[in-house]
């Protein structure tokens, strides 16, 4: 292949990819300006700002807030708010729980042996492996059954049962999120020189102040890094969110799937756009955080 | 106080080989070291001195046998409840923190007050010489600050005994002859008990005040350098610091300070000295001497003289290198270039006859295990 061929190769496969990548996620933006509320075709800007929304047959012709009618739809939007309060919910409650388990856990796989700890290992890749959906039928069978049976034998009955929502979904999170955790922090303690430790026990520190002082600040980005990608993993679920929930327990992407079976305004996009600059906003942060990681020590 | 800083009584460390096999890291030690002494633990790696070292300190606990710290059996007391402290050979130095944090770490942890903390960090830093480094953090330092506040970290804790883990290993050669004598003079200054682990023979000659050479988790000989270098008690001590030549041999007369040994390759009897205890007439034995120690001259007539051909000469600056053949046997012979020529390999040439004078001082009759 001769050099300019080569560079020809590459001008097609950048535009492909990024084309395939990023044109969806532009015109899903583009889309949520849209002026037309069926949202099937660009029928352009929202023209004009006035007192009150004013529309012509499908087409909003002007807004209090101009351009921006579909975000401000949204804010008023009663479910999207609790949707919204739903998702950042359990995102938080299921990272902070998540990121503790899964830093003692690789703390323990770093710094112990025991007979199992092979199998230990291997266990925290099956979460990440096998299909979410097969994890999620799994998980509901398991609330299912133990609802039934408890729910059974206190013999409760009417609202006072067991059953889905909130707190099933954040166990759910957390299940699946501590492998992700434990690994990311895993990878972090492969070069932490255990003479750390020993200095500052040396130095008169006991276990714990060891931890609190020395091994935890050392190995932070590191754990921050496991919370940051645990909870941009919680607030996308859909699968295991799915099957795991229950009355006012929605979700933001289980909300929009709803939506979506009904009809789809540019409210949806609106939504959409939001929520990808928060992910966004969080997966910068954490670049940030690793590439901090990654300058030389000494 | 008592007499002996530190002492390891018949101590084991097994360890469990990736393998499944048992290995004894440090295999039945017994050890004192004396309050107040420049201690060093010689030998190449795996040998056991860090295992040693690592007991010591508490990072490790004895398989068998049992140490002792100013008297005090340490049984499974943690590292942070003993009196001694520890330089590392990575220095370990807290990346997060500045090096006045991290000289004021382990003062914080018994909790003396801040006034006294600032007090104490700035005179430790006074005397590693790094005063106005203390906001630094450990990355900005080069190697040799980094060794200094390793060093101020674990000084400022006034221990009984400081542990020193191959301090100068990561320091350039000039560097690690300067750090040698600043060592060597601050343990004098001070008066702590120092316990050196090392590799470098050179290094522990230097700054010792007794040296335990091991071997195999084994302590292969304990003295002060003359005696480890001048009477090794064994063939591996007498080869692993600095360099000696070996013959073999059986002991035909043997008394308290002369043994006559038969050589077959030279046959003929060399009179020497009995360096290992426990000789006996008859045993099959070494004999041991140094290069520097063979004398070469034109023609001699006194005791231990052999005739020999010169094989080759190799000019270092200081010394000549010389190869001298008696028969079969092959001897090094180092010679000090004391007169100033300008063809100093002159003075012999290849395949030139001489006569080599071995004194039976410089000629050790070692058991042969």
């Amino acid at each position: 292949m001769n050099p300019h061929r080569r560079s020809l190769f590459i001008l097609v496969a950048t535009v492909l990819v990024y084309t395939f990548l990023y044109a969806p996620i532009v015109g899903l933006i583009l889309y949520s300006f849209n002026s037309s509320r069926t949202n099937v075709t660009f029928e352009g800007f929202i023209p004009s700002f006035s007192g009150r929304v004013v529309m012509e047959g499908s087409l909003v012709k002007s807004s209090p807030c101009g351009p921006f009618h579909w975000y401000c739809d949204l804010a008023k939007n009663a479910d999207v708010l609790e949707a919204a309060g739903n998702t950042l919910t359990i995102a938080f409650i299921a990272t902070i729980v998540s990121t503790i388990i899964g830093t003692m856990a690789a703390l323990a796989l770093q710094r112990y042996e025991f007979k199992i700890k092979p199998f230990t290992q291997l266990s925290l890749y099956i979460p990440i492996v096998i299909p979410e959906i097969v994890m999620g039928i799994g998980i509901l069978t398991l609330f299912s059954q133990f609802f039934g049976w408890f729910n059974g034998l206190l013999g409760l009955t009417g609202d006072a049962r067991l059953s889905m929502g909130i707190v099933t979904v954040t166990i759910s999170h957390i299940a699946f999120m501590v492998p992700f955790v434990t690994l990311v922090v895993q990878a972090r303690l492969q070069g932490f020189d255990k003479a750390y430790e020993e200095a500052a026990m040396d130095l008169g520190a006991n276990e714990w102040i060891t931890f609190r002082r020395v091994t935890f600040p050392m190995i932070l980005p590191g754990v921050l890094s496991g919370a940051l990608l645990a909870f941009t993993l919680s607030l996308d679920d859909f699968v295991i969110t799915f099957f795991t929930n229950g009355p006012g327990s929605t979700t933001l992407p289980i909300y929009v799937y709803g939506l979506l079976r009904r009809i789809i305004t540019p409210q949806v996009n609106a939504l959409s756009t939001v929520w990808i600059l928060i992910v966004f906003l969080v997966v910068l942060l954490l670049q940030w955080l690793q590439s901090r990681e990654a300058k030389p020590q000494h | 106080m008592n007499e002996f800083a530190v002492e390891l009584r018949d101590v084991v460390k097994k360890f469990i080989t990736p393998e499944g096999n048992e290995l004894n890291a440090v295999d039945h030690v017994d050890m004192q070291i004396r309050n107040g002494e420049f201690f060093s633990m010689l030998g190449s790696s795996g040998c056991g001195k860090t295992t040693s070292l690592r007991m010591i300190a508490g990072f490790e606990w004895p398989t068998e046998g049992e140490v002792y710290i100013e008297g005090k059996l340490m049984g499974h007391t943690p590292p942070f409840q003993r009196k001694v402290n520890t330089v590392f050979q990575s220095y370990a130095l807290f990346q997060h923190m500045s090096v006045y944090q991290n000289v004021a770490f382990g003062l914080e942890m018994e909790g003396a007050h801040r006034d006294e903390i600032k007090k104490r960090v700035m005179r430790a830093l006074e005397m590693v010489q790094l005063t106005g480094m203390e906001n630094r953090r450990p990355k900005q330092l080069s190697g040799g600050q980094q060794q200094r506040v390793a060093l101020a970290r674990a000084l400022v804790k006034t221990p009984d005994v400081l542990l020193l883990d191959e301090p100068l290993g990561a320091l350039d050669l000039k560097l690690r002859k300067e750090m040698q004598l600043e060592l060597k003079a601050l343990q004098q200054q001070l008066g702590i008990t120092f316990i050196y682990v090392t590799h470098d023979q050179e290094e522990a000659l230097t700054m010792s005040d007794r040296i335990a050479v091991m071997s195999r988790g084994k302590v292969m000989q304990m003295g002060t350098p003359v005696e480890i270098y001048e009477r090794p008690r064994n063939r591996f001590v007498a080869e692993f610091i600095g360099e000696s030549n070996f013959l073999e041999g059986q002991i035909k007369s043997l008394s308290a300070n002369e043994a006559s040994v038969f050589i077959p390759a030279l046959n003929a009897e060399v009179t020497g000295t009995p360096a290992s205890e426990g000789l006996v007439n008859g045993e099959q034995v070494f004999v041991s001497i140094r290069p520097e120690k063979i004398h070469l001259t034109e023609h001699s007539e006194r005791l231990n003289t052999f005739e020999g051909e010169i094989a080759s000469t190799v000019y270092i600056g200081s010394n000549t290198h010389v190869v001298v053949h008696i028969g079969d046997v092959r001897l090094k012979v180092w010679e000090q270039n004391r007169i100033s020529r300008l063809e100093p390999s002159s003075f012999y040439t290849n395949g030139q006859k001489v006569d080599l004078m071995l004194m039976p001082e410089n000629t050790l009759v070692l058991k042969k295990d």
